[in-house]
């Protein structure tokens, strides 16, 4: 009886402002959400790397980790949980961490902040579950862990991000890459990071459901600020190099195979203050050491064929890894992708091929992001 | 023009019969960054996968509507693939079949037709 099992599409707070923009729903991690408005996808996707872009990833968990004896025992319970340096974020700043399990793999990739009193978790929607269980089993003894379920959370993204949202809270001018605070709008607080997925300057939002739909009305009222969807939030991120859970990392990818060995600070490494004492600390930090045996790359196909997730890869007659992103780059305006390969074949300008379609198709590696960032250091 | 309910408009030119989606698969598709075409002097039968037009997001299969030989395709299409979406019923043209009997198109739909299928 597959109808018993389907579950009801969870609903947007903003849902009704998406509609009533054209934005096209369709179901993604559970919620009904806009995957595109009129402008199309490439209009969107350039609109934000121009001007900039409002998202809704209201569909991402947002937690609280609530200290009980004090903010040094939750970070270190919970650089138990990531190879990440949680004890070094000083107050008002944000890091990316990885949830990891004992066979070395990624169970999902997150942001975090240290909000001075506690801590604050956005992670994936489709994680959401999954990652909330897993820090109450394993933090409950130093934190009350407090899923926030009423509020928004939107990015503004794009090089005119930072001149938009100032209009209505002129401090978040002052915010560098990463900072997290709290800022007044409306009699409501934000929780605004200088952080996003797609490469560009700009800022993610939580705000309260009761202001969301008046704080992104305003926003939407600028001329330079076009609400974007989920299409063009994937091709963006995809130019930026960035690794979508479930796609470019899973529970079967390390962080050194997938290049996210920037994240495993020098505490948590061999010889640092807190080395290991992480899941698969020993698998993580002997890749680290003597290096991964494939590699996450860039790639470029020949030609203008995209080469999308799955398509296996061949160096000669050998097979050489998978795609595990791909698509087309309106900024770059050819055909990207990602995957994995063997690391003696993860050199730039390595020619490889990829079976699309019964062909066999030239692929050569690159270096990434396919786009240069432009964060605000 | 006739229609098919995979959104493929047919048009008959002569003995000949040319190819291409519809203003409303156009839309759904969103904008096409490539489209495969077939080889010419294939020889295709119906339900047959003979184009991929690829959007920044997905790929999609154009089946063939009919048995017959492709004849001719729109090259222009591999440069400019936004045809598809600014002109899919003119420019856009994807390919041009010979048939044996041109009677079998008679079972498709005619415009109304097709719009009460997309309304």
């Amino acid at each position: 009886m597959a109808d018993l099992e389907t579950t009801a599409l969870k609903r947007l707070e903003l849902h009704d402002l998406h509609v009533s923009h054209g934005g096209r729903m369709v179901p993604f991690a559970g919620y009904d959400m806009p995957v595109q408005y009129p402008a199309g996808v490439m209009k969107e996707h350039l609109h934000t790397r121009a001007q900039a872009g409002l998202f809704d990833v209201s569909h991402m968990g947002q937690v609280i980790l609530w200290p009980k004896a004090g903010m040094e025992p939750l970070a270190l319970a919970f650089e138990a949980l990531m190879p990440v340096d949680v004890l070094g974020v000083k107050a008002g700043r944000q890091r990316y961490g990885l949830f990891t399990n004992a066979q070395g793999g990624i169970l999902d990739d997150l942001m975090f902040a240290n909000r001075e009193t506690h801590l604050f978790v956005v992670v994936n929607a489709a994680c959401k579950a999954a990652d909330i269980a897993h820090m109450r089993a394993h933090l409950s003894a130093v934190a009350e862990v407090i899923e926030v379920s009423d509020r928004a959370l939107l990015a503004v993204q794009g090089p005119l991000a930072e001149a938009a949202l100032a209009r209505l809270i002129p401090g978040v001018a002052a915010m560098r890459f990463m900072d997290a605070a709290l800022l007044p709008w409306n009699g409501a607080e934000l929780w605004i990071s200088r952080s996003g997925y797609t490469g560009e300057d700009g800022f993610e939002v939580s705000v309260p459901d009761a202001q969301a739909l008046a704080f992104a009305k305003a926003l939407l009222a600028m001329p330079e600020v076009a609400p974007i969807g989920l299409g063009a939030r994937d091709s963006l991120r995809l130019e930026a190099g960035l690794c979508l859970y479930g796609h470019d990392i899973d529970t079967t990818t390390s962080p050194a195979e997938a290049g996210l060995g920037w994240a495993i600070q020098k505490s948590r490494r061999a010889g640092g203050a807190r080395p290991g004492g992480f899941p698969g600390a020993d698998r993580i930090l002997r890749e680290l050491a003597q290096g991964p045996a494939r590699r996450r790359v860039g790639l470029r196909p020949e030609g203008r064929a995209p080469m999308r997730e799955g398509t296996a890869l061949f160096d000669g007659e050998a097979a050489a890894g998978t795609v595990t992103s791909g698509g087309f780059g309106p900024s770059v305006d050819a055909p990207i992708t990602m995957g994995y390969v063997p690391s003696a074949l993860a050199v730039t300008g390595t020619t490889l091929t990829g079976e699309v379609r019964g062909k066999r198709l030239p692929v050569t590696v690159c270096d990434l992001p396919f786009h240069p960032s432009t964060y605000k250091r | 023009m006739k229609y098919t309910e995979d959104h493929e408009w047919l048009r008959v030119e002569g003995d000949l019969v040319v190819v291409g989606i519809t203003e409303h698969a156009a839309t759904q598709l969103g904008d096409v960054v490539f489209v495969e075409l077939p080889e010419v002097e294939a020889m295709v039968a119906r339900g047959d996968e003979v184009v991929v037009i690829e959007s920044v997001k997905a790929a999609s299969d154009i089946l063939a509507p009919v048995d017959g030989e492709i004849v001719e395709v729109n090259d222009a299409l591999a440069d400019k693939p936004g045809l598809v979406n600014d002109d899919p019923t003119g420019a856009a043209w994807m390919f041009k079949m010979k048939l044996d009997d041109l009677s079998v198109l008679d079972e498709f739909m005619d415009e109304d037709e097709y719009n009460d299928l997309i309304a």
